[in-house]
């Protein structure tokens, strides 16, 4: 006996929109288990995972900002990942970025004038697309693999920070301890609401919108579209597979570059050795999860950042360990796949020596 | 469908309000960098939650966030405990400093305590302890103990701690045997068990038969057990996970501490100071000296009582990696320049990195 799976002729529009929900739905009723397993009351655990984040406007806006980095990045993902451009190094282009934006409060700590945020970000985001166009360059002209070549600048770009960090950069007043010295106000990313969003929110919500419309509504998404899905007839239409390498990258840099800048301008003020929880693998998933799509982003970024938020309430109230959480994270990632699979396929269990066309084993 | 998601919601809000009723007289609430499970570092700060639950029983409310990353994450964990209602909040890692500041300037009402920091405020103390006092003990030991001449150390991150910590230990190596060398591995983390275990592997290829870590897993001593050699346990007492290779271990005794800043909360007395104990006021114990003959015991004690009874290890003569003299005959370094060494003894095998 043997399980197939079975493309679909169809794929339903209504079970697309469903889908989400019914993994939220199954990773509910899995963590509910999980909970009453471990001792805790199902109900309760389920309260402070999901919902009580939401009640209240701190625990909103923590939530909000920690989905902010994961979708900014992630929106440049989408770019590249639409037109076939493997990039997975988002997590080095936004510290090259924070390094590029580190520069003016770290070696000029005097220059504090109304410029210097805004220039900043400009140098962040240089920064990123720069350290981005270094695997679009060596795929264009080299026809290196950009998955091995991005992901390994990945490490370059965090032993360059470290370096710095422990080295050149380090805080003159910090007693040897690996870490710059801190921003200036002028240097800081101004805070919002009740301070635990800064300015970067609005930022990347803009960001979002226009890239929605870029994708949707203009030339240039149609061709990011038609070169991911097809590069052969994209280059009966003129459009160059080199130059959408090279535009994506960078474009995708700049936005990890941004981010990065953000967050150490932001929240951190300062660089320290490690400036990213990860952000740059995370937004892989959030990208994915967004189903490529900007707006999608958003929403998968902020249920993302809701399993973050929500573990630590669970832990921090109900002392629950954060593995469960980290299981809970797992199993929502898990029915999303597992449902969008079921949109595309459906399954077929076949007896030995049955076999048909269009087959994927699994 | 709607009214039974409005009857789920609400019966949730229920289940919710029901857990908010048991109300102690003070919360004290603990961040650690790592797993409690991690049987170093931040498990034995978890044994001093405990001692603080013991010792106060339902006067106390406890809470804890394990491995909270240092960085943004560990803002919003310690806002999240000031939020809910914690009276006092340890925050146990180097990398919580500045977060911890910045969300103290936010609850005047709510008393900090950071671990291993430098920076106050009235309502942020710090604390840390001595434990160079130990590794100075188990130089001593391993000079004795050690066919090659030679240990290995595996060191976490080139912060003063860690420097004042390998000195120490070559310090003490040195007043049994001069001769004695020192090779030193930066693992760069405080919790990677493959990577302290490959940094033990590669020490011990390279002759070295005793091992000392300023790292939290217990998986260099598990090597060290597996090749019949020998080592310490770093901050809490890892004699079960290597009964025939640990000598010592040096014990970070964090519950006397605890329960002592609690009772200066329940009585209205508790002040922001800076606290940095050792052997002598308990903060820093010896475990068990075992797997080791009578004589090396015998000196061990000895050492271990001179020190609680006020001498410092770093007592001149000492003379730096570059040949200058860093304190002369009979002089002690003064705590400031033990909590800012920057600089290696003689004998070394590494360069610093700066």
């Amino acid at each position: 006996m043997r399980v197939e799976l079975i493309k679909r002729k169809e794929q339903s529009r209504k079970m697309a929109l469903l889908s989400p929900l019914i993994a939220i739905g199954l990773t509910a009723l899995s963590a509910a288990i999980i909970f009453a397993i471990s001792g805790h009351n199902p109900l309760l655990g389920l309260y402070k995972f999901f919902i009580e984040p939401l009640t209240q406007q701190w625990s909103l806006e923590a939530t909000i900002d920690k989905a902010t980095p994961l979708v900014l990045i992630a929106c440049g993902l989408s770019v590249c990942y639409l037109s076939n451009n493997w990039n997975i190094g988002a997590e080095g282009q936004f510290i090259v970025g924070a390094l590029f934006g580190s520069v003016l409060p770290i070696m000029f700590p005097d220059f504090e004038t109304s410029a210097t945020l805004p220039l900043m970000l400009v140098f962040g985001a240089v920064g990123g697309a720069l350290w981005a166009l270094i695997p679009a360059v060596l795929k264009t002209r080299f026809n290196t693999n950009e998955i091995l070549t991005s992901l390994m600048l990945v490490y370059v770009a965090s032993l360059i920070l470290d370096y710095l960090v422990r080295g050149p950069w380090r805080d003159p007043g910090g007693y040897n301890f690996p870490e710059s010295r801190l921003f200036s106000d002028a240097a800081t990313l101004p805070d919002i609401f009740g301070g635990a969003m800064s300015l970067s929110t609005p930022i990347t919500f803009l960001v979002a919108i226009i890239l929605a419309i870029m994708l949707g509504k203009t030339m240039k998404g149609f061709e990011i579209r038609v070169m991911g899905e097809s590069p052969r007839a994209g280059s009966f239409a003129g459009f160059s597979a080199r130059r959408l390498t090279l535009f994506a990258f960078a474009l995708a840099g700049a936005l990890a570059g941004l981010a990065g800048t953000m967050e150490v301008s932001g929240a951190l003020n300062q660089l320290l050795p490690t400036i990213s929880p990860g952000y740059g693998f995370t937004a892989i998933i959030v990208a994915f999860l967004g189903r490529l799509n900007p707006i999608g982003i958003i929403v998968a970024g902020f249920v993302l950042a809701l399993s973050y938020i929500g573990g630590e309430a669970v832990q921090s109230s109900l002392g629950v360990s954060n593995k469960i959480a980290s299981v809970i994270q797992g199993l929502l990632l898990f029915y999303v796949l597992a449902c969008d699979t079921l949109i595309l396929y459906k399954i077929r269990i076949v007896s030995r020596r049955a076999s048909s066309g269009e087959v994927s084993h699994v | 469908m709607k009214t039974m998601l409005k009857a789920t919601v609400a019966a949730l809000a229920l289940a919710a309000a029901g857990s908010a009723a048991n109300a102690a007289d003070v919360k004290a609430c603990y961040i650690y960098v790592g797993p409690v499970g991690d049987f170093g570092w931040s498990y034995q700060h978890d044994q001093g939650r405990l001692a603080v639950e013991e010792h106060f029983g339902d006067k106390v409310e406890t809470a804890y966030l394990e491995s909270v990353p240092e960085g943004p994450d560990a803002e919003r964990a310690i806002e999240r405990f000031a939020r809910e209602g914690c009276d006092i909040i340890f925050t146990t890692s180097f990398g919580y400093m500045n977060p911890t500041i910045k969300v103290a300037k936010k609850f005047p009402d709510v008393k900090f305590e950071h671990a291993t920091g430098y920076k106050t405020a009235d309502n942020v103390a710090t604390y840390n302890s001595k434990f160079h006092q130990g590794r100075y003990i188990i130089g001593q030991i391993a000079a004795k103990q050690s066919e090659t001449g030679v240990a290995g150390y595996i060191a976490s991150f080139p912060i003063p701690e860690v420097v004042a910590g390998i000195n120490a230990f070559l310090l003490g190596a040195q007043s049994v045997n001069p001769d004695f060398k020192l090779k030193v591995v930066w693992a760069n983390t405080w919790f990677d068990p493959g990577k302290e275990a490959d940094a033990a592997k590669a020490l011990i290829d390279q002759g070295v038969d005793i091992i000392s870590q300023h790292t939290d897993s217990t998986a260099p001593l598990q090597v060290a057990q597996e090749r019949g050699m020998h080592g310490f346990g770093q901050a809490s007492d890892m004699i079960k996970f290597a009964p025939e290779a640990q000598y010592t271990a040096i014990i970070d005794e964090w519950g006397p501490y605890y329960i002592e800043r609690v009772q200066e909360v329940l009585d209205g007395t508790w002040e922001s100071k800076s606290t940095w104990a050792g052997l002598k006021e308990g903060h820093v114990v010896m475990a068990d000296y075992t797997n080791l003959p009578d004589d090396v015991v015998a000196m061990a004690k000895e050492t271990e009582e001179k020190i609680k009874g006020g001498w410092e290890p770093f007592t001149g003569p000492i003379t730096k990696q570059d040949g200058t003299v860093a304190a002369e005959d009979g002089v002690a370094l003064d705590d400031g320049a033990i909590l800012g060494m920057n600089w290696y003894v003689e004998g070394v095998d590494d360069k610093l990195p700066q």
